[in-house]
């Protein structure tokens, strides 16, 4: 703040002629350089926000039509089976993603974390899926857990022909081969995370445990995980927001099948919008995924602001 | 060497070579002939090695009518990804100077409102999408979707900047400001110069981003128009009849390959920019 007052302060007073223009001009460029990408980005997600969500309160269907309509597309959603499916799924996709790329993450960082040769190479395998698609990701493992062409089949094919792997195509277990791709793509990152804590820690700290006698492991467990302990929070709402938006890896690896039995909220909004032409409908799907991130973020903005409040008093 | 050590590798080589099975699959895959993969398992050492999965999956494979394999939307991935990863990370290093080093009343509320884009998800900006591409003609257009991502690109792109930029100290900009360097001189001057690790990192994280989404791709445009990603899916969805696995491979190496370049020769931008703000 300061800055900016200080230089319009220390501007020199009257300047005549062309020089009055080219610096009303300088400022105007000025103004407009600054707040039109501004304004487009801001207003980009508060005007679309606010749109969906009125759409969501219309009798909208193939197209936006604005009579109001209150809560009925709220309701009309919240029955549908696809709904409730998805929300359930959701829960199970969610915690058993987000816990199992925590943990895989986390042994991976402190195996790394052990002053390994190879570091680098091992890295960079335990990050690249992060760089391929979630369809790429979706399609490849959807051949590796189909029964009749992946796992399944090649252990069938050496002999032990008893074996069953076939989650992908049982309803009750399809959700759960999306938790499967899902931690081997994201995993990389919740160690990337873990990592850099780890590595930014005090080596005072790690002596001290150290000549106290602390093992390796009562170390990691006593001393240097509960110092990171802010990093598991941000890897914990990272991943729980992406399970709350995953699509295109349920959409390659199950489309939400079989049957209904892998649908996620994702889902329900395209299907509403884009295959039963609901846009109502589609609306209050997509405003009620809005509240569930909600009720994720919210309370980690807090949290960060407390932090950041405590630390600037400390 | 200690049990502990020995361990410690066994475990490290088991687990990377879990990661690696899906590449390795796929990389063996796309070269053992489809008839070979279906008599056996999607699993397993090439018989014969074969190169013709590529060149069918590059311009000869049929899918959704049309036999003229990925190439086409490949080249459309590429008009996608590269103007809207360098559209947006320029605004988003113009917008993020001008939060950081430009103060002004109000940056605060429109930095916050702006990050919440990061956030926000795809679902809730399809319907105003439709309606502002239909307006504009944009509708089944590469243009169309360069639009959406150049803006909706902004809300990361802009946090990534204005983070990096906060770090240049005051001073260094009261000097320029004193000797009548504006807005512009400033940026060029001081700021671009300083910016390139920054730079790198949001073009990688852009560039991946729009080459791998999904939702918009398949949502506004049909047919020859649309990227890479929403091609796969019609893919596979076309070949369900009369499984081409061994071509799919290819087409599915051939779809990663930018990305997975890029990660290998940025890895280590890739990864500061990971944790860059996580780690805090």
């Amino acid at each position: 703040m300061s800055l900016a007052l200080q230089a319009r302060e220390s501007r020199p007073g009257r300047v005549r002629g062309a020089d009055v223009w080219r610096r009303r001009l300088g400022t105007a460029l000025t103004e407009l350089a600054i707040w039109v990408p501004l304004a487009i980005a801001a207003g980009n997600v508060v005007v679309f926000t606010a749109w969906t969500t009125w759409v969501s309160f219309t009798a909208s269907s193939l197209m936006p039509d604005y009579t109001w309509v209150g809560l009925r597309n709220y309701w009309a959603v919240t029955r549908t089976a696809n709904f409730q499916i998805a929300y359930v799924n959701l829960v199970i996709f969610g915690l058993g993603f987000v816990l199992l790329a925590m943990a895989l993450g986390l042994l991976l960082a402190i195996l790394l974390d052990q002053r390994v040769h190879g570091e680098n190479l091992l890295r960079t395998i335990f990050l690249y899926p992060l760089a391929v698609s979630f369809v790429v990701t979706g399609t490849v493992w959807s051949w590796l857990l189909n029964p009749g062409l992946g796992i399944q089949k090649l252990v069938n094919d050496l002999g032990w022909t008893g074996f069953r792997f076939d989650w992908l195509v049982q309803s009750d277990k399809a959700i759960y081969t999306v938790i499967i791709a899902g931690v081997w793509q994201s995993a990389g990152f919740a160690m990337a995370l873990f990592l850099a804590g780890l590595r930014s820690l005090d080596k005072d700290l790690i002596k001290a445990a150290q000549i106290d006698g602390a093992g390796p492991f009562r170390m990691y467990r006593r001393v240097l995980l509960p110092t990171i302990w802010p990093i598991f929070v941000t890897v914990f709402v990272i991943l729980l927001q992406s399970a709350i938006k995953t699509f295109d890896l349920v959409r390659a690896l199950t489309g939400g099948g079989p049957g209904i039995s892998t649908m996620l909220p994702t889902l329900v909004v395209y299907d509403f919008m884009f295959q039963r032409s609901e846009l109502g409908r589609g609306s209050a799907a997509a405003v009620l995924m809005l509240l569930s991130l909600v009720v994720v973020l919210a309370p980690y903005f807090l949290f960060m602001r407390w932090r950041q409040q405590r630390q600037a008093r400390a | 060497m200690k049990w502990s050590r020995v361990i410690i590798y066994a475990l490290l080589t088991a687990l990377a070579l879990v990661f690696l099975v899906p590449l390795g699959v796929v990389v063996v895959n796309s070269l053992r002939s489809s008839q070979e993969i279906a008599a056996t398992s999607m699993i397993g050492w090439p018989r014969h090695l074969t190169f013709a999965n590529y060149s069918q999956a590059w311009n000869k494979f049929c899918m959704a009518e049309h036999c003229w394999g990925i190439e086409p939307y490949m080249l459309n991935s590429f008009t996608l990804a590269i103007p809207a990863t360098i559209l947006s990370t320029m605004f988003g290093a113009i917008a993020g100077y001008s939060i950081s080093l430009w103060r002004f009343r109000g940056d605060q509320l429109v930095f916050g409102l702006v990050t919440l884009g990061v956030f926000l998800p795809e679902q809730m900006k399809l319907i105003p999408w439709v309606v502002v591409l239909r307006d504009l003609s944009l509708m089944n257009t590469i243009s169309g979707l360069i639009l959406i991502h150049t803006i909706q690109g902004m809300s990361f792109t802009t946090l990534f900047c204005r983070n990096y930029y906060v770090g240049i100290p005051p001073d260094l900009l009261k000097a320029a400001r004193i000797d009548g360097a504006g807005f512009f001189r400033i940026f060029r001057r001081i700021i671009l110069p300083l910016s390139p690790p920054i730079l790198i990192v949001t073009v990688i994280f852009q560039f991946t981003g729009i080459w791998n989404e999904f939702l918009y791709g398949v949502t506004f445009t049909s047919g020859g128009q649309q990227p890479v990603t929403a091609a796969l899916i019609a893919l596979s969805a076309a070949i369900t009849s009369e499984p081409m696995y061994g071509e799919q491979s290819a087409a599915v190496l051939i779809a990663a390959l930018p990305t997975l370049l890029v990660y290998l020769f940025g890895g280590r931008y890739f990864m500061s920019g990971l944790t860059a703000g996580a780690v805090k």
